[in-house]
């Protein structure tokens, strides 16, 4: 046998351990959760309140904490994410200072591990804007100035704002510039060309990129750690200035802060399968919708 | 022969036009006459369509772009810093190489260049899309189907809606940029009958790599050849007697 024969034989079976390895690791990890979780999703956990020092009950006001949590991110965050890809993919020359600098940005933001966002969150929102925003409406006691869903929300926005941008881009270079051509040269200013052709065409990478987001963003614990999420609460948040109650967090606490962790075994495998399967399908309507891009529309 | 009464519609004095330190163009001056068919012929990167595409200024939107000289559309030095480039592409109408309708239905397309000037009233949309699709011949193939995607129209079909979305913003001036040189031969003839057609009420430029296109549809016929222009002339005069012997090499295909 040569020796071109054995590397290729070789080069097969490594590939084929690593598939089955990253293949049994993904199937063991949801097998178990699915095992585990599966029987202990009642109705009951779904809709009510966690009782008892988090022992017994639902986990409702995680849930809806969650889902308010990214809704709110993703008001905030998609725009300034859309606006800055339109800047830096329509308004800017390639290899120019500013596009570089933002870019540079942007990159260097998708790096930074996400406990330094929480502080950045508690500083900037929470310590900085909340403050002011007291002191502008002459509020006596802290309305603003104390940790809170809005600021949870915008620090979430900081941290997925890098996702935003980079499928909102993608989703704009798939627009050919033939089209914009076609727009300019009927008498369309730029910014008509934009809002006329160039976004109406992208609105599938503006969904994906907010889908990312929310996939990406939804299971993350550090950065609403200092500004928003809270162990407990007896009633659901009722404004964006309240603090919630949010899944990830709550499976910290579970399975950390409970006076009998072993009890609430079945609640944290049922709070666990809730969570991935809000991240997978989240994950997987994004990879749907963008192979439906890549697939339809221009020839 | 009666000689016709011709005015200059588009004038260009010692245009030059640069792509970062490449020159393009040569002091292109030239005049093209209102309500003629003129064709640019040349070999691939003699600057054809760099010159078709500086005088409704799509070159702006090449960052490295640069243009000296002057460029007159009815008198009117169209780079002058006092020039509304939006109201200018308003007056001069484009037809690209590549078909690109917009992703939106046959109406739509039609309706878009009207849109931006503020219409909105239905039945004056209704009025100038029936008439831009009848100036395009495509009314007829088009008519019970113009909710539909335009996406959907055959290559030839495609053009024509082009050429009547240009046509609805009211331009005087249409160019052309190798219109027809992705359509099959009874597209081709098609588009050129409409080019004939539409001459009678534009000033119409035409980049062409098929001479027997210029001869069929042209009045005028310039030659480029690497950023020069080397003989404008009658087209009748360009393909039977040229003056100049690069003319008459690449007219009659010795090369390029």
């Amino acid at each position: 046998m040569s020796t071109k024969r054995l590397i290729g034989i070789f080069a097969i079976g490594a590939a084929t351990v690593a598939v089955i390895a990253i293949a049994g690791l993904v199937f063991s990890t949801m097998g178990t959760f699915l095992v585990k979780g599966l029987p202990n999703i009642t109705w009951q956990l779904l809709s009510e309140a966690p009782r008892n020092n988090n022992t017994e009950g639902g986990i409702f006001p995680a849930i809806y904490g969650t889902t308010l949590l990214v809704l709110v991110m993703s008001i905030l965050g998609v725009p300034i994410g859309t606006i800055t890809a339109i800047y830096l993919n329509e308004y800017t020359r390639a290899g120019a200072v500013m596009p570089r600098v933002i870019r540079f940005a942007v990159n260097t933001l998708a790096g930074v591990p996400s406990i330094v966002f929480g502080l950045f969150g508690l500083g900037f929102f929470v310590q900085f804007l909340g403050v002011g925003l007291d002191k502008t409406f002459g509020n006596t006691e802290a309305i603003w100035a104390k940790p809170a869903l809005l600021w949870a929300s915008a620090t979430l926005a900081a941290l997925t704002l890098p996702v935003v941008i980079v499928s909102v881009e993608e989703a704009l270079k798939n627009v050919p510039q033939e089209m914009r051509e076609g727009s300019l040269a009927l008498g369309a200013t730029r910014w008509q060309t934009i809002w006329k052709i160039v976004l109406p065409n992208s609105t599938t990478g503006i969904l994906t990129g907010s889908i990312l987001a929310i996939g990406r963003s939804a299971g993350e614990v550090a950065p609403i750690l200092f500004t928003g999420v809270v162990y407990s609460l007896p009633q659901l948040p009722d404004g964006i200035s309240s603090q919630f109650m949010h899944l990830g967090y709550h499976l910290f606490v579970l399975s950390t802060q409970s006076p009998d962790v072993d009890k609430t075994l079945p609640l944290q495998y049922a709070t666990t399968l809730v969570l991935l399967m809000l991240t997978f399908t989240l994950n997987f309507a994004a990879t749907f919708i963008r192979s439906r891009i890549r697939s339809k529309q221009f020839r | 022969m009666s000689k016709k009464i011709t005015e200059t519609k588009i004038e260009a004095n010692d245009l030059c036009v640069y792509y970062g330190a490449k020159q393009a163009l040569h002091r292109i001056s030239i005049d093209l006459f209102e309500r003629e068919v003129t064709a640019f012929i040349g070999p691939s990167g003699c600057g054809k369509s760099t010159f078709l595409r500086s005088i409704n200024r799509m070159n702006d939107l090449v960052p490295t772009a640069r243009v000296t000289g002057n460029l007159y559309i009815d008198g009117v030095d169209i780079y002058h810093s006092s020039v509304d480039v939006v109201e200018l592409r308003k007056r001069v109408g484009m037809v690209f190489q590549k078909s690109t309708p917009f992703p939106k239905s046959i109406y739509d397309n039609v309706a878009f260049g009207p849109r931006l000037n503020g219409i909105t009233d239905r039945t004056e949309l209704d009025r100038i899309v029936e008439e831009s699709l009848i100036n395009a011949a495509l009314f007829d193939e088009v008519k019970d189907r113009l909710d539909s995607s335009a996406m959907g129209l055959s290559g030839g079909q495609q053009q024509r809606l082009c050429i009547a979305r240009a046509v609805a913003v009211n331009p005087s001036i249409l160019l052309m940029d190798e219109p027809c040189s992705a359509l099959d031969p009874i597209s081709t003839a098609k588009v050129e009958e409409l080019i004939l057609e539409l001459k009678k009420q534009y000033t119409i430029v035409i980049v062409t790599h098929n001479m027997q296109q210029a001869a069929r549809v042209s009045e005028y016929t310039a030659f480029f050849y690497m950023g020069h222009l080397v003989e404008y002339d009658k087209t009748r005069k360009i393909f039977t007697n040229p003056s100049k012997k690069e003319t008459e090499d690449y007219v009659t295909g010795r090369f390029g």
